[in-house]
């Protein structure tokens, strides 16, 4: 590369404040934090440079293993014996009053769980007996039982869980999340999607940057192809042609820059040569040769090249480890309206063994500590059957999750529903309070991180969300 | 330690300050309505729910007069006495305010700012942007009041304007804002020798500026050619978009443009293409989820509308009044709701779409029908007595119907979901399933027959009466079933015959296994047989009904279930169900439509009505055989639709929806009924015997309104000079400082409403001007002083937007097709794309032919998967309005660049034209190729960079490093096709360099 003269240099760290433009993989969203429409101010003049949270927060990055589809609680995290006894009788009336099931009549058989529960661990959580290698790191996990959202639909419902909102438009919590930290990766996008099984209902809306500048959107990582895209060259061009090339680039742009004094051209020369470096950063970090078998194994990976959620939990410790702070794993598999027994079993072949892994990994790794781990999707399902006597419906009421690392509670199980997995009895816990105490633990305010559009200060967490303190460490 | 310097450095800062704010006179906009609105309104403003202690310090009124305590919270001049400064001054937590736990403490400055406007006098001022523009008077000196306010400005701050911009510079610049085209070098030759203004005109007469300046309004309207959610199925809409380059090359008036797209159909005689606009607010997502309450999501599309209307039309955020009222803007959740209901009252149409020519056809096709009819009416002078005459034997010989309505309607599936209506007609809503059921207790005593009325309704596409993509429907079996109060179980009834007034003729699928037509298939428990009632094009969306008489006659005991299960294939969209007792019932030898029509009153039958009685009447009359045949050969010969569009049609008064004041903005929380109004604190709407729909339309765009033209210059504005007047271009509410070239803005506004909402007038009228046509370099002198160029001394300089960044390579290269309109094209998008999906296109099959080159603003946008060259631009995607979009500068947008198919074609295509057109030495092309993509000649420093990659990479493909023909055409057993003596080795030596050229900044720019 044709290193930018001294005068560019100059000009653009001194004119790095008020470009429009971005500068760097997730790329640069001055205009924001320059006019003064942010809370939160930005100690660097690179955006994505590290920024510090409110306070030091326990976590640094994120990985969200995202089950879209909504996981059924029965089946894998909320053991209901009663279900079980009153297996093929109608709901008790008054559990009714003023539900709604998605597609079903509330008014159906209840359905007692398909699977047997133990206890595991020293702290003796009841896990699912499909859940063997999550089991195995119980006390290592903080399981909520006592999940609550509004939506009963699976696009409003998982845009509700990743923004904050069933309204399409807002950032996402990853977006929020590179907003507010910055990247610590210089050659990989700060916030990346890996996705596995089918597409998600709530599509790239699920991962958007919705009013925050695009830069801070999810980069997905795609198999069969281009793992970034576009990211191969045109056939017949080879690495040294392509060099060439961006010289080439690079010295009429800078020829360019100083006929015009535009910081935006510096800024594209940055773009084009940090294009560059993805080039080979980004099938770097895809291949998966160099990962032992033993690890290979322990995730569940077969075939390396093939896309699994297993290949997607690695290749998320892999991008912990280069420091990228944000990584959704999405994996549409869950929505069991039928077929529930043998696609619960399917889906937890698919997703305990590598989900388990990766905390361990982490662990060994010393990266867990500082790693937010979470595991669930959309919400849950109904107690009630759907069709004949191996299916469940859409239920907003209470779903499970877990999470791992980041300063949640190792071992503990939070929050009750009722003996039929129908309401939460104990200690509820909202989309909005689950925001609002994810972003507690990577070191914000939820009321104060917020970003000023069409004359409001938006943030993730809308207008509620409480930190749920006793989730903390 | 560090503490003690911030409180010095804060002391330091205050005391600077407060010498400042004492010497120069307080401006409430600027300087005192940005503190009340961010720090007190929330809880002192125009919410009266929210309202603390009663107090308003919105208005001067209220706040002199103070809250329940009855102490002024301002009185003017004296600060120490002013309720508000003691209270902001407070040291004690529970007195301050704004209150801590609010989080939003007032700085030192802020509050000597309030105390300096009190001792002022504590004038307050109405918002800059509510109260009507009016030409201020233009400071002398300028022919242009562009330059005039400008210019006049800049001599205020001592600045010197930059020099005008090269000519070639400059023609490249106006090409982009016009048509959004670089010149060709023939037109870049041409314009270097003619008169710039005159250039303009006729670039502002060419087809291809609709093309440009469409895509800014497709952002705000929220355009897209998929239903978004989780299905995100395929829509037609492209005819509304094709409405919008016309509408836009026609240079329609602005206020015109949005009362045609709100309502259009509500016009006098509306025409088809008055129709089509009214596309504009049915741009909204549609859900499609299977277990969706329907009119949750019709809700969420009123939501986004109004959302559309406020962003795009009144530069308001009035979607924060949808759950509360605005905590800054004055806008009351009632009169959101108020204005929410002009639009509440709309059928979710979908209508044929026909070519002009078709058009004429159908004229042509009316009218010879007319004169068959006429001939008629001549040969039978008692026509008008005789088939009234008809009308009512038929309708007499009718059995005496009774309606049955039904408590329980649902779809085994759940995805299908019946919803009674007023008239007890049944319309299906929500997703398609064959699976219908309706359970009621009706009274029935001596029932012998069962009547199914397959009936029309303004939400189903065409009218219906189906739901299949021509509104027609395929019916398998019907069931009736009852369960006695005694009984458990439901017991089916047997049917002895069923007759319809219409069945298709009888034909057979493609498997040869089902049965379409004969209405027989009804009750013959054939699991292949359908009836259909297709009567064929012209005449195809009609009602029709089937008559099924019962075995024996049916009496049921009070308590009784009723429930009617329908098997179908092609959903119907709407029906009714009817019983009757008597003997031996069939259905009326004449069409269904027909019998709707004679049972109304005469007076209330329509022209349409009318029509159906004498159109039954004469098809009923043997002697009219001839006449008749003739006019069913003449329907025979319509035109099918060329395509459809989503859009508006009012509902009938007395299927009036009504609208409520909704709890929290939930759907399903309606509070007290409103009626459709205006916000108060706007002009009033004109009195008038308009729809009222139509009439607010009328009031979005009356000459009154502060906001219209504001909106739509600054839109303009925003377009040509990378920012609006007004930064934020979707909202001019009372957080938006008055801009500072406010002056301008509302010279623009006026004039441009006093030239008949011309845009091409505007645009003229900003790109004749000396200050558009600055030189666009960044300027040393200041980078310090005017970092964003607010005060123009220089001209616009950023990179193009995402559209036309493609359609500049396209253009450089020779590639780009003009053919205009017609459907979305499919973009080559990499297949680990499409599998994101959650149901992956199968449509998705990018032409092959030059069908692939089309301008950008008619490439397919699919909601769920954002185009990924586009949106790597900053495209948005259409989820909901757009007014400004974000310019950002991306690696992935550089790899876009690089590497993407069509940009990688582009490259290709533009080196076999350098090539034959660029001369013979590598030099004279790479001149041409710098002007075809630059408009100017290369400095002898880039042409030699240029030379050097050149000599460099033939080098490197004679030594056999490189294969020149899957550079070329990307396939190594293929070679381009070339010009005379240029080799496959020059062909790939320039696709390098025409790479090159096409990702430079100058190129993707606006310079």
């Amino acid at each position: 590369m044709h290193v930018p003269s001294a005068e560019i240099e100059k000009q653009l760290r001194r004119r790095w404040f008020f470009q429009d433009c971005g500068v760097g993989l997730a790329g640069m969203a001055a205009t924001a934090l320059l006019q003064g429409q942010s809370s939160y101010a930005a100690d660097s003049s690179n955006p994505l440079a590290p920024k510090q949270p409110h306070f030091p927060g326990k976590a640094k990055r994120v990985i969200y293993m995202f089950q879209a589809g909504a996981p059924s609680h029965l089946e894998l995290f909320d053991n209901k014996p009663e279900l079980t006894k009153n297996d093929g009788k109608l709901p008790p009336k008054e559990l009714l009053q003023g539900y709604r099931a998605a597609f079903i009549d509330p008014n159906s058989a209840l359905l007692g769980p398909k699977f047997k529960y133990a206890k595991h661990g020293q702290c003796g959580m009841e896990l699912s007996e499909v859940l063997p290698h999550t089991a195995a790191i119980a006390d290592e996990i903080c399981l909520i039982r006592s999940m609550q959202t509004d939506a009963v639909n699976h696009a409003p419902a998982q845009i509700l869980m990743n923004t904050g909102s069933q309204q399409f438009g807002r950032p996402s919590f990853g977006a929020w999340s590179l907003y507010g930290l910055g990247s610590e990766c210089e050659d990989l996008p700060g916030f990346v999607v890996l996705t596995s099984a089918k597409g998600t209902s709530g599509g790239a809306s699920n991962y958007g940057s919705g009013f925050l500048p695009t830069l801070y959107g999810g980069t997905p990582l795609r198999s069969g192809g281009d793992a970034v895209l576009y990211l191969s060259n045109p056939k017949g061009i080879d690495a040294e042609t392509q060099r060439s090339s961006l010289d080439a680039i690079n010295r009429l742009n800078t020829l360019a820059m100083n006929d015009y004094g535009d910081p935006e051209i510096a800024a594209r020369i940055h773009s084009y040569e940090m294009a560059y470096r993805l080039q080979t950063s980004a099938p770097d970090l895809m291949d998966l040769t160099k990962e032992s078998k033993e690890t290979l194994d322990r995730y569940g990976v077969k075939d390396p090249n093939e896309s699994s959620f297993a290949r997607n939990c690695l290749l998320a410790r892999r991008l912990a480890e280069r420091g990228v702070r944000f990584v959704q794993l999405f994996h549409e598999a869950w929505d069991q309206h039928g077929g529930l027994t043998a696609g619960v079993k399917a889906n937890a072949m698919d997703t305990d063994k590598p989900s388990a892994a990766l905390v361990a990994d982490l662990k060994e790794r010393g990266l867990l500590d500082d790693t937010l781990v979470i595991w669930g999707g959309e919400f849950g399902r109904t107690p009630m059957v759907q069709g004949g006597n191996d299916g469940r419906d859409h239920h907003n009421r209470c779903f499970s999750m877990w999470f791992a690392g980041g300063g949640f509670k190792k071992g503990y199980v939070h929050g009750q529903t009722d003996d039929f997995g129908f309401n939460v009895v104990n200690d509820p816990v909202h989309v909005h309070d689950l925001n609002a105490t994810l972003l507690h633990l990577l070191g914000f305010d939820h009321l104060k991180l917020t970003h000023r559009f069409q004359g409001r200060d938006y943030r993730l967490t809308d207008v509620h969300g409480n930190v749920i303190k006793s989730l903390l460490a | 330690m560090i503490m003690k310097y911030t409180t010095i450095w804060l002391c330091l800062l205050l005391s600077l300050s407060t010498i400042a704010i004492a010497d120069e006179p307080i401006d409430f906009q600027r300087q005192i309505l940005p503190i009340l609105t961010d720090h007190c309104n929330h809880c002192h403003g125009v919410d009266a729910e929210t309202r603390q202690g009663g107090l308003r310090l919105d208005q001067e009124k209220s706040a002199l007069a103070g809250g329940d305590s009855g102490e002024p919270a301002i009185v003017a001049r004296d600060p120490g006495a002013s309720l508000i400064m003691k209270r902001i001054t407070s040291t004690d937590p529970d007195v301050v305010m704004p209150p801590p736990k609010e989080n939003k403490p007032l700085t030192a400055e802020q509050s000597q700012l309030l105390r300096s406007w009190i001792e002022q006098g504590a004038k307050y001022g109405s918002h800059w942007a509510f109260d009507a523009p009016v030409k201020r008077p233009v400071p002398l000196g300028e022919a242009n009041p562009v330059d005039a306010f400008v210019l006049d400005k800049l001599k205020k701050n001592g600045v010197q304007p930059s020099a005008p911009a090269a000519k070639n510079t400059l023609a490249r610049r106006i090409y982009l804002d016009t048509i959004g085209i670089p010149p060709s070098p023939k037109e870049l030759s041409e314009f270097l020798a003619a008169n710039v203004d005159s250039t303009i005109d006729s670039l502002l007469a060419s087809k291809q500026y609709g093309e440009k300046w469409t895509r800014h309004w497709l952002d705000v309207a929220r355009f897209s050619d998929t239903n978004g959610y989780e299905k995100d199925l395929r829509r037609d809409q492209w005819a509304w978009r094709d409405w919008v380059i016309d509408a836009i090359n026609q240079d329609m008036p602005y206020d015109q443009f949005i009362v045609e797209q709100i309502a259009g159909d509500l016009l006098p005689n509306p025409t088809q293409s008055q129709i089509v606009a009214t596309g504009f607010l049915r741009n909204s997502m549609l859900n499609e989820e299977g277990a969706i309450v329907p009119e949750q999501f019709r809700m969420v599309e009123m939501f986004d509308r109004m959302d559309c209307i406020g962003k795009s039309t009144m530069g308001m955020t009035i979607q924060c009044a949808q759950c509360h009222t605005h905590k800054f803007d004055p806008i009351t959740h009632d009169e959101y709701y108020g204005m929410f209901a002009f639009l509440n009252n709309a059928y979710e149409a979908q209508s044929a779409v026909y070519q002009p020519e078709q058009l004429k056809e159908i004229e042509s096709i009316r009218s010879s029908i007319s004169a068959v009819e006429q001939q008629i009416r001549e040969r039978i002078p008692t026509w008008e007595s005789d088939s009234t005459q008809w009308a009512t034997t038929v309708s007499a010989s009718q059995p005496n119907w009774q309606h049955i309505t039904f408590d329980d309607l649902n779809s085994v599936s759940g995805l299908n979901h019946p919803v009674m209506q007023k008239d007890n007609a049944i319309l299906m809503t929500g997703h398609t399933s064959s699976d219908v059921y309706m359970i009621g207790s009706p009274e029935v005593t001596g029932a012998t027959g069962l009547r199914l009325e397959v009936l029309n309704h303004g939400d189903l596409p065409f009218q219906g009466p189906g739901r299949s993509s021509n509104g027609m429907w395929q019916l398998h079996t019907i069931e009736l079933l009852v369960k006695k109060p005694e009984s458990k179980d439901w017991e089916k009834i047997k049917f002895s015959s069923v007759t319809a007034d219409h069945s298709t003729p009888e034909t057979k699928d493609a498997s040869g296994k089902n049965v379409f037509g004969p209405v027989s298939g009804l009750i013959d428990d054939k699991p292949e047989t359908f009836w259909t009632s297709d009567r064929g094009i012209g005449r195809r969306n009609q009602p029709s009904v089937a008559v099924i008489a019962l075995e024996s006659p049916l009496s049921l005991p009070p308590g009784s279930r009723f429930k009617i299960a329908m098997h179908m294939g092609d959903n119907i969209g709407c029906c009714r169900f009817s019983l009757c007792t008597t003997p031996n019932p069939v259905a009326p030898a004449c069409d269904q439509a027909a019998v709707l029509a004679m049972s109304k009153p005469a007076a209330m039958q329509s022209a349409e009505d009318r029509n159906a009685i004498f159109t039954a009447w004469r098809k009923s009359k043997p002697e009219l055989k001839d006449a008749n045949a003739t006019i069913e050969s003449s329907l025979d010969r319509m035109p099918q639709p060329y395509t459809s569009v989503m859009h508006l049609v009012e509902r009938e008064e007395s299927l009036g929806r009504p609208t409520h004041v909704l709890d929290r903005g939930e759907w399903d929380r309606p509070k007290t009924p409103v009626q459709p109004h205006v916000p108060a604190a706007f002009h009033t709407m004109s009195a008038g015997s308009e729809p009222p729909r139509l009439a607010f339309a009328r009031w979005l765009v009356d000459r009154r309104s502060p906001l219209a033209a504001r909106v739509a210059v600054n839109r303009v504005w925003q377009a040509i000079f990378g920012s609006g007047l007004v930064d934020t271009a979707e909202d001019f509410g009372t957080r938006t400082l008055q801009p500072a070239q406010a002056e301008l803005l509302d010279y623009l506004a006026v004039d441009f409403m006093e030239h008949g909402w011309s845009q091409k007038y505007l645009i003229k009228l900003i790109l004749t001007s000396k200050t558009y046509q600055q030189n666009s370099a960044t300027r040393k002198d200041l980078l310090d002083r005017d970092p964003k160029n607010e005060w123009l001394a220089r001209g616009p300089r950023f990179r193009a937007e995402a559209e036309l960044v493609r359609d500049i390579a396209l253009a450089s290269s020779g590639l780009l097709s003009n053919k205009m309109g017609g459907p979305s094209v499919i973009p080559p998008v990499p297949q680990n794309v499409l599998n994101y999906n959650y149901i992956v296109p199968t449509y998705w099959n990018p032409p092959t032919g030059p069908d692939r080159y089309r301008r950008a603003v008619y490439v397919f946008r699919k909601r769920s998967m954002p185009d990924p060259v586009m949106s790597s631009f900053d495209s948005p995607n259409g989820d909901f309005a757009c007014a400004r979009r974000v310019r950002s500068n991306t690696p992935l947008a550089a790899l876009a660049g690089l590497n993407e198919t069509i940009f990688v074609e582009a490259a290709q295509g533009m080196a076999i034209r350098v090539l034959r057109e660029g001369g013979d030495t590598d030099e004279s092309r790479i001149d041409y190729a710098y002007l075809l993509c630059m408009c100017r000649t290369p400095s002898a420093a880039e042409r030699s960079t240029l030379l050097q990659l050149l000599h460099q990479q033939r080098q490197r493909i004679a030594d056999g490093w490189l294969n020149p023909r899957e550079i070329t055409t990307g396939d190594a057993s293929k070679l381009p096709g070339l010009p005379e003596h240029a080799t496959p080795q020059d062909a790939a030596a320039w696709t390098i360099c025409s790479r090159v050229l096409l990702n430079l900044d100058e190129t993707i720019s606006k310079n």
